[in-house]
């Protein structure tokens, strides 16, 4: 247990020091020129990434499994434009539905 | 209100994390941590990706320090968000350093409009995030739901398809973004089996310095 609380604390700590680093590195100066366009940028990287890890990723090797067939079908339904609650339903029920019969 | 549209833009993900932060704590009960340990670290460290990281080196027989090693890594993406976001936070360096606790992985996407960030969306976003965190923690390491497996109930796939909601949309205003997310999507296709859980991501955000060139 000491091992657990060793961790909590030092996790704790490394924790507020990545969230942290980058405010107190760049907060109250100003913005530059390009900034915007970065960050603009930063968001569907970001996004993509999560998506691709979130999907495929098992630890540190690719593996397709349920998932895949629930963000698949999630996505057609975001392509049909159906509001997001209605693709997150469709998501969870067909990986739940695979993840069963499988 | 922006810090009320910040709130509601996350509400979907309000029950994933929610159903997570309950496997986090029965997980947690499961190794033996007790309750308070769970809860505490939810509370102190308030990101599942490295929670989970932790507790499974751990559960291994690695130490606090691979434990930490592990979950930091995984929470580098953090970093470039906090570089991202500084600027339009309120205060002095430390103030928003502070402020910048409340980044989680759809700070950016929910808060973010061409590139400027909206503080009091950014933050009223995180506040859901965070309370279904802490309650989902406490009933699950408790034992007061049972043992709730959220991979049975097909809710993994929420946080992927959530964030594919909000790429959809950015990829259909901005041809930029295309480019980047093909690259994204290359690069961490190719990262996730070389590299530790957690480099993928951060790369993905590198390539966000294209922007640069422009």
């Amino acid at each position: 247990m000491s091992g657990v609380w060793a961790t909590i604390v030092g996790l704790a700590l490394a924790m507020a020091v990545i969230k942290g680093a980058g405010p107190l590195l760049v907060g109250g100066r100003a913005l530059p020129d390009r900034a915007p366009r970065v960050i603009a940028l930063l968001v569907p990287a970001l996004l993509t990434a999560l998506v691709v890890v979130g999907t495929l990723a098992d630890g540190d090797r690719l593996a397709v499994d349920a998932r895949l067939a629930g963000v698949a079908a999630g996505g057609v339904a975001l392509l049909a434009r159906a509001p997001l609650v209605l693709a997150l339903v469709v998501a969870m029920a067909t990986t739940a539905l695979v993840r069963a019969v499988a | 209100m922006a810090l009320r549209d910040g709130a509601r833009a996350a509400a979907p993900l309000v029950l994933p994390t929610f159903a997570l932060g309950v496997s986090f704590g029965v997980l947690a009960r499961s190794l033996g941590w007790g309750a308070v340990a769970p809860i505490v670290m939810s509370l102190v460290v308030f990101s599942g990706s490295a929670q989970f990281a932790a507790a499974s080196v751990l559960a291994a027989g690695g130490g606090a320090v691979a434990a930490v090693a592990s979950a930091a890594l995984i929470s580098a993406r953090f970093l470039p968000i906090g570089l991202a976001i500084g600027p339009f936070l309120r205060g002095g360096r430390w103030r928003r350093a502070l402020e910048g606790q409340a980044i989680v992985d759809a700070s950016l996407p929910l808060a973010s409009d061409a590139g400027r960030i909206d503080r009091a969306r950014f933050l009223g976003a995180t506040l859901p995030q965070f309370v279904a965190w802490q309650l989902g923690t406490v009933l699950g390491a408790t034992g007061v739901l049972g043992d709730l497996d959220p991979e049975a109930l097909g809710l993994d796939a929420l946080f992927p398809v959530f964030f594919l909601g909000l790429l959809l949309p950015a990829l259909r205003r901005d041809p930029g973004a295309r480019t980047v997310a093909g690259l994204a999507l290359v690069l961490t296709l190719v990262l996730v089996p070389l590299t530790p859980p957690g480099v993928p991501v951060l790369a993905a955000a590198v390539l966000a310095l294209l922007g640069l060139r422009r």
